[in-house]
């Protein structure tokens, strides 16, 4: 039997993009709860692939086509890269230096934290709040960082702090 | 599952291949459907009839596993003879206080129960059910026949006496010839031999009566003993990546990490009554105050000690309900007294109800900072909103003060994920991120930085808890990067003295001597090695891959799992053994790490005058619950009754068939002129049933597919789903326009004609639904209309969920108007069109 011809001499040079990689970082999904595994593939500290991880009992190697799409999610030319500002009634974005945002957002922690403080209730039994500021948190923030959240947070007297997962 | 978790899906079919029955219960026609052996078209809205249906014909019918119910849930125990059912009150239950809309919730405890420590502070809250551990008791009498009118068992099957199949096809509109196949396809697949799992997602919780409906779910299950068995069980089919984590470690308002409740004001004066009030009198949760005084020592470090209630003094007090909904509404209000809101990876503004009173909200607020990938709506609601493109609202005059933090992305920092199964899996980062993006552990960690400076000279005694906050965590890269893994070490715990890592949470103390943060992940760091990045190949191990990241909790993977074995601790089958109890080594074992004290077997009784886990008897299966037992009838914890009942939504096309009350005399209502209401059934103005959801190719409000053009191209446009007979009826075309509208707003869409979406036929009655997903904004590289616009402020009185899933709308052909109809600007829409009994739940702050 003839064996149909599968491969080209142009096809027989091709390599796959992955095989360049300087390494391969293990990852998980950012989209959905189901937890796949991801592999990212970084050469020249650039992401070059991102590929469902074989070795994940969960996933097998698949990923949907949302993570399949995680590659234009981290690396598309939609993100914002810099710190932007509307000023109040202002009608357009500005650049803020990022340290200087992070101070004026310190500042108007403070200030809300002082003007709405409350200590104590009719009864005169404590509150130690303030209900000057809220948060409202994706679901798709890490562990760690909705640990800081409420523990800073919370520390500083705010309740209405609050999270996709009620939603 | 197939549309919006396709890879967990896989398994679906697995099983499929293996002989399993796949059953599809959804109001629309899907790829799950399409593979599946049944799909039951639903009336969006009607799932408690439908269980409740289940449940009635598992009981009349005597499929119920007896002996998993007689030992495993409380089934024999007798409730109070004060006790009435909704049977007998035509839709309420003894104890409703019109006066206050709200249940006392005397009558529904167990006979002769003591009155709970807490019983008194549980009615001002919404928050997390059975969050008052104190106030469950155990029942005195029993009756292990089965037989006495007044024990749980009878009372469940009065309550579901008239949830017939007839019924079933009135309400949820499904044919009797269908109803009969999915109650005997679980009836035969549940047993000693065999199990039937339930999945579910929001299109379960996003109700009105949201918790009711996942509890007539465990009801069914506990019946037929698929609970803590491999198999079994009930998933919630998460939607985002580490969405359980964020209930774990909560950003939330009622709790603290590890579910233990935020204090109340004037009821959790103290440490001393907080813990009385949150511990448990028997079961696992007389614990607690381990895990509170470890937590306490984990954010004050040394200025926690016992003299200080352990820095107890430092936390906030709730006075009530500050969930979103309440403090968006508050926003919107005109005295609101909130300055500053933090956005951080969520769009509100396309994902919550009402766009238009979310935006207004956003308007009314002194500063608001989102961090997000992209631009998304919620950070351009003062220059791109529907009402500033109408011409109602001008960005000049909008006061508010916006920042827009770009964010780092998973692969550009490390960290957790936990899944919807609780397993926790690691995330290595890869690259560093661009330009000024930074990660949320980040921005908190160098906020909290700048806030201590700010107060470190500060006298005032409100501040010692910032200045008393443990924060030393170190930093490094070209960006000063806080260690995601000393964050997870600190949530794992250690001890105080000498730091070492500890291991299991049964080594927590109360004496202040351990640190912790999270209490049902201590493990994950165990052995100061980072047990959630580990990844041995799923085919190098069992079944159950225990050694692939780790499972809250102790690496647990399926809760519960004492209930696999029999009371007497062996396998209820060869087949479906999971966890047993080893006489030999005197031991539980298995495949699984046993949900149970190691080595306290099947026949221990606790002695008389037992204290805190020596109460857990041999055959306490849930043991989380002070009697031990799986709760068919709850007595304590929920707000809307003891057990599920069929309500209509808060605007539904028909009138509730089976009792006089119409909705959920505990729902939460915000009734203003921003959140109009519809007639609470057959609104002329809204005569179709609407509900949404999410297609494979979209995440969620879009900020992480919108601005894709993989995806984008894949789902380029905003539609609504509507049936052929529909189409027909209002002159609607396949690819043409069509307006959609509630009386929030009105959102235009392309139309998609499908036989998808059916119309369902109930006692004669043909009623329409439409289906819309929800994806869509004004920003991104495909744009269109967002579903919530049209989306009121209603919520579960547990949990205050919102109820997006099934509502009223109008459809018309064509484009809609370009100065559209916002809610509120339509005269005689506030209150005018009401006609529900005056039993409603108002939410207000209480006094303060």
């Amino acid at each position: 039997m003839h064996a149909a011809r599968v491969s080209s001499e142009q096809s027989d040079r091709l390599q796959p993009r992955t095989l360049g990689a300087d390494r391969v970082v293990p990852s998980i999904c950012p989209y959905c709860a189901v937890g796949c595994g991801q592999q990212i593939y970084v050469k020249d500290e650039k992401i070059i692939n991102i590929d469902g991880d074989p070795n994940s009992p969960i996933s097998k190697g698949c990923l949907c086509p949302k993570g399949s799409a995680t590659f234009q999610l981290v690396t598309g030319s939609h993100r914002v890269r810099h710190v932007l500002y509307r000023r109040p009634f202002g009608t357009e974005w500005e650049r803020l230096p990022l340290e200087q945002a992070m101070d004026m957002v310190a500042d108007r922690v403070m200030r809300a934290r002082e003007l709405a403080w409350e200590e104590k209730n009719q009864k005169g039994d404590p509150l130690r709040r303030t209900m000057g500021m809220a948060h409202l948190g994706g679901a798709t923030l890490d562990n760690e960082e909705n640990y800081l959240i409420k523990k800073l947070f919370t520390t500083l007297g705010m309740v209405q702090i609050e999270n996709q997962a009620r939603i | 599952m197939a549309e919006c978790h396709p890879v967990g899906f896989q398994w679906v079919m697995n099983a499929k291949r293996r002989g399993a029955t796949i059953i599809h219960v959804d109001p629309r026609f899907t790829r799950t459907s399409a593979v599946a052996d049944l799909h039951v078209p639903i009336r969006a809205g009607s799932d408690i009839a439908f269980l409740g249906g289940l449940i009635r014909y598992v009981l009349e019918n005597d499929c119920y596993f007896r002996e998993y119910v007689l030992s495993y849930t409380n089934a024999s125990a007798i409730v109070s003879d004060e006790f009435r059912d909704t049977e007998d009150l035509d839709g309420l239950f003894s104890g409703w206080e019109t006066e206050n809309g709200r249940y006392n919730i005397e009558s529904w405890q167990y006979k002769d129960a003591e009155k709970g420590r807490a019983a008194d502070s549980r009615e001002m809250f919404t928050g997390e059910a059975f969050s008052e551990r104190s106030t469950q008791h155990a029942a005195k009498h029993f009756d292990s026949t089965l037989q006495d009118p007044k024990c749980v068992f009878q009372i469940l099957k009065r309550h579901f006496q008239r949830y017939t199949p007839e019924m079933v096809e009135e309400i949820s509109g499904i044919p009797p010839e269908t109803f009969e196949k999915v109650a005997k396809a679980i009836c035969n697949n549940s047993g000693r031999e065999r199990t039937t799992a339930f999945c579910y997602s929001v299109g379960w919780t996003q109700h009105s009566v949201g918790v009711q409906y996942i509890r007539t779910a465990a009801i069914l299950q506990l019946l037929l003993g698929n609970i803590g068995r491999p198999g079994g069980g009930i998933m919630a089919l998460r939607g985002h990546a580490s969405i359980q984590g964020s209930t774990d470690i909560p950003t939330l308002y009622d709790l603290l990490p590890g579910y233990l409740p935020m204090p109340k004001a004037s009821h959790n004066t103290s440490f001393q009554e907080y813990c009385e009030k949150n511990s448990a009198t028997a079961g696992w949760w007389t614990e607690f105050p381990k895990y509170a005084v470890s937590l306490l020592k984990a954010w004050y470090g040394d200025a926690s000690y016992e003299g200080n209630g352990w820095g107890y003094d430092y936390l906030p007090h709730l006075t009530g309900d500050h969930s979103h909904m309440t403090t968006v509404a508050d926003m919107a209000g005109d005295a609101t007294g909130i300055k500053g809101y933090f956005v951080m990876g969520e769009n509100p503004t396309v994902g919550s109800m009402n766009g238009a009173l979310q935006r207004k909200g956003l308007r009314n607020l002194e500063w608001l900072v989102v961090r997000d990938l992209a631009m998304i709506e919620t950070a351009e609601f003062w220059r791109k909103a529907p009402e500033i493109e109408s011409g109602d609202i001008k960005t000049q005059d909008i006061a508010t003060e916006v920042f827009f933090f770009p964010a780092a992305a998973h692969t550009e920092k490390d960290g957790t994920f936990t899944n919807t199964q609780r397993l926790l899996q690691w995330h290595h980062k890869a690259v560093e991120p661009p330009g000024d993006c930074r990660s949320e552990l980040h921005f908190m960690y160098h906020l909290g930085q700048r806030l201590k400076a700010r107060y470190a000279e500060s006298t005032d005694p409100k501040d010692r808890g910032i200045q008393s906050l443990t924060w030393a965590y170190p930093t490094s890269g070209p960006n000063d990067d806080p260690s995601a893994e000393a964050v997870l070490r600190e949530i794992n715990g250690y001890e105080v003295r000498g730091g070492k890592v500890i291991p299991r949470f049964t080594e927590l103390k109360a004496d202040g001597s351990t640190a912790c943060g999270c209490w049902i992940y201590c493990g994950s760091y165990a052995d100061g090695i980072n047990q959630t990045a580990r990844r041995k190949p799923g085919d190098q191990q069992t079944w159950v891959a225990p050694e692939w990241g780790w499972a809250w909790p102790a690496n647990r993977r399926i809760l519960y799992n004492r209930a696999s074995a029999d009371p007497d601790g062996r396998p209820w089958s060869e087949r479906k053994k999971y966890v047993w109890w080893d006489e030999e080594k005197h031991e539980w074992t298995g495949e699984d790490v046993p949900d149970f004290p190691k080595d306290r077997p099947p026949s221990y009784r606790p002695p008389e005058g037992a204290k805190g886990t020596d109460t857990i008897a041999g055959d306490h299966a849930f043991m989380l619950n002070g009697d031990g037992k799986g709760v068919l009838y709850a007595p304590n914890g929920l707000k809307d009754g003891p057990l599920p009942t069929h309500y209509e939504p808060q605007e539904s096309p028909v009138q509730n068939a089976l009792y006089g009350q119409q909705c959920n005399p505990s729902r939460i209502e915000w009734d203003r002129k921003a959140n109009p209401y519809h007639k609470a059934w057959q609104d002329k103005r809204f005569p179709y049933a609407l509900t949404t959801y999410r297609i494979t190719e979209h995440h969620t409000a879009g900020g992480m597919s919108r601005w894709l053009a993989w995806l984008s191209e894949l789902q380029p446009e905003m539609f609504c789903e509507i049936s052929p007979e529909l189409a027909r009826e209002k002159g609607i075309e396949n690819g043409g326009w069509a307006t959609i509208s509630t009386a929030r707003g009105e959102i235009e869409s392309r139309v998609l004609v499908t036989e998808r979406l059916r119309p369902l036929r109930m006692k004669g009655r043909v009623i329409h639904q439409i289906g819309l997903p929800y994806h869509w904004g004004s920003e991104g590289l495909v744009r269109g209309d967002s579903a919530n616009e049209l989306i009121a402020f209603v919520g579960d009185p547990n949990v205050s969920i919102q109820e997006s899933k099934a509502l009223t709308c109008n459809i018309e052909p064509g484009r809609r108007t370009r100065s559209r109809l916002l809610a509120g600007r339509a005269p005689g829409f506030e209150g005018a069109w009401r006609d529900l009994p005056e039993a409603r739940n108002k939410p207000q702050r209480e006094e303060t």
